[in-house]
């Protein structure tokens, strides 16, 4: 019985959701192999080597997984999933993209998000925006998980495992990567922050969002958005946060102008301790608040960056 | 071109889902039910693209009980041509549902599948990647938008760093994201049409797919509430309370 986990990057910067991936994946019992793959991944091939529990680190390092694309990622883990009683992948974009495809493949069942492992075939999942909590075992011979890596810590450090490098590539020609649009940010990402700042469309405009970024500088924060402001193009859509896009579970959980829709709660309401600031006292959001602060925004945003 | 657009029927999404007293499952005893809003916006898009003149037919499938006819009825108001139901009443998991719906894929070999990226009940996330694996297809996942040109389609993708475009081989699936477009609403006129657009019932166990469970659902449970807050006077006091009690600044 060994476990392959995926390792997660963002072209070639590995991401924590990594590291915390492998932490549940300790939870099984089982010796953990790790697949990197992507362009020019060497140096993110040897940092995954000293994650604790790790035992060997598999670098599929090739053009062809240079964007990571399902097909190929998929037929690539395929090809190696004989050795594994389970296959661990992060619930990114990445992995809940490729890893459903390596699940038909396999002809099994995929686990998604799990937040709690109970033993090696039994698993804790959010269902339903996160109202409930299903307990579900897989029959499966193969498990394919993926995890919500914000309920997992991060894993401690070892003495390098070993290294070695894959040669197979596989490359069907049925998708090609165009282009990419990276939203460039000083900030720490969303799903690492310690601290995030989401502003809703309580906003107004995107032009509004800069009121958060001073309180951003001085907590060290990252800014995260409701769909609302999503949708009506303040903000970039990868700063969603909700049930539909990332979910975070900082210590300090800050909505602005959010009205706390089930949606929006599913993806912060892990948060260690959760600031309110709405006008309407009766927002759902002051629900799940420690602290509520019913005031208007552009009143309060001022002051808070100068009392910090 | 042929798009098919498989829906489900689910909890209505401003409805807050309740854990049943035995902890077997959800309850949705006269629960509002509806389509799933990602499979409205999967309709919305091939629809758009039919008015396009990109595609010429618009088949809409749900696999359920006979109640999920209700939400094949609202894919015809909205303007599918036609719907099929694979009926069961057994609780399917996302990879029987993508085996039955390849078998609809071989019968009925539409260049394009468009799914919504997941439900907001099982939130699996799952359906869409696993049918292009069994119909070898390439897959478009989190869509925010398709372009359609020469046996390619293009697909910008949401995804955790930004947005991402790849151009698939068609035939091919796409799921949808939230900012693909905005579903419309059906007109009372087309609600009427549709009653008598065809509606073809096909039992799920007549298409030789294994539907023996490959998850056994063992509980289900309240998630751990949170414990009631305070409401702060003002900014000092809020600033005050998260240095002292919650030393998180
Ligand atoms: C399929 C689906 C998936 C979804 N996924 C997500 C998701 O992942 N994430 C998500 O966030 N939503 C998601 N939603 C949307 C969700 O249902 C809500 O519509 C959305 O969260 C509302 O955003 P909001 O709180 O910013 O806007 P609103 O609900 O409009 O709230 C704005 C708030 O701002 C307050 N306000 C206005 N002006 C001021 C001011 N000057 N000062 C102080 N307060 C002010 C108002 O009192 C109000 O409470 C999803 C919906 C669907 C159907």
């Amino acid at each position: 019985m060994k476990t392959l986990v995926i390792a997660d990057h963002d072209n070639g910067i590995l991401k924590p959701e990594t590291s915390k991936t492998i932490n549940a994946a300790v939870k099984l019992g089982n010796a953990i192999d790790v697949l990197v793959l992507g362009e020019n991944i060497s140096e993110m091939a040897n940092q995954v080597a000293s994650i604790n529990g790790v035992a060997t680190v598999l670098v599929a390092d090739n053009a062809i997984y240079g964007h990571q694309l399902a097909e190929n990622t998929a037929d690539l883990v395929l090809s190696l999933a004989g050795d594994y009683s389970h296959i661990v992948a992060s619930a990114t974009t990445t992995g809940k993209n490729f890893m459903p495809r390596v699940a038909a493949l396999l002809d099994v069942a995929q686990i998604s998000e799990i937040i709690d492992v109970v033993d090696a075939e039994t698993f804790k999942r959010p269902i339903y925006a996160g109202n409930a909590i299903a307990t579900v075992k897989s029959l499966d011979s193969k498990k394919v998980i993926t995890v919500r890596a914000s309920s997992f810590d991060l894993q401690t450090e070892q003495a390098a495992a070993t290294v070695s490098a894959l040669d197979s590539t596989f490359d069907n020609h049925l998708s090609q990567f165009v282009s990419v649009e990276q939203t460039e940010s000083e900030r720490p990402e969303l799903t690492a922050a310690e601290v995030v700042i989401s502003g809703g469309r309580g906003m107004q405009n995107g032009e509004n969002f800069a009121l958060l970024n001073g309180i951003a500088d001085k907590l060290g924060a990252a800014i995260g958005a409701s769909r609302a402001a999503v949708d009506a193009g303040f903000v970039a859509n990868d700063m969603q946060v909700g049930q539909t896009g990332k979910i975070v579970a900082p210590n300090l959980y800050i909505a602005v102008g959010i009205s706390g829709a089930i949606q929006h709660l599913a993806g912060m309401k892990d948060s260690k301790v959760i600031v309110a600031i709405n006008k309407d006292p009766d927002a759902p959001i002051f629900q799940v608040a420690d602290y509520g602060l019913v005031a208007d925004l552009f009143e309060v945003l001022p002051q808070l960056e100068n009392a910090l | 071109m042929k798009v098919l657009v498989p829906i489900k029927r689910v909890i209505d999404y401003n409805v807050k889902a309740r854990v049943k007293s035995d902890n077997s499952d959800v309850d949705l005893t006269n629960v509002k039910m509806a389509m799933n809003p990602f499979c409205e916006i999967a309709i919305e898009e091939a629809i758009r693209l039919k008015e396009a003149g990109t595609v010429t037919e618009v088949i809409a499938v749900t696999i359920g009980a006979k109640a999920a006819q209700e939400q094949l009825r609202t894919a015809l108001a909205l303007g599918a041509d036609k719907a099929i139901h694979i009926e069961t009443d057994e609780k399917l998991e996302s990879l029987h549902i993508a085996k039955l719906l390849a078998k609809v894929v071989e019968k009925e070999a539409p260049e394009l599948v468009i799914l919504g990226k997941q439900s907001i009940d099982s939130d699996n996330n799952q359906t869409g990647q696993m049918l292009a694996a069994l119909t070898n297809r390439g897959q478009g996942t989190f869509a925010s938008k398709l372009d359609i040109d020469n046996a390619m389609v293009k697909v910008t993708r949401e995804v955790d760093g930004g947005l991402q475009t790849v151009e698939l081989k068609l035939p091919a699936v796409v799921t949808t994201d939230l900012r693909l477009n905005e579903p419309r609403y059906a007109s009372l006129p087309n609600i009427m049409k549709a009653k008598r657009k065809p509606l073809e019932v096909i039992a799920a166990d007549s298409l030789g797919v294994d539907l023996a469970p490959r998850t056994q659902l063992v509980s289900v449970s309240e998630p751990v509430k949170r414990s009631g807050g305070i409401i702060v006077d003002d900014v000092a006091q809020l600033v005050e309370k998260l240095k002292t009690e919650a030393k998180v600044i």
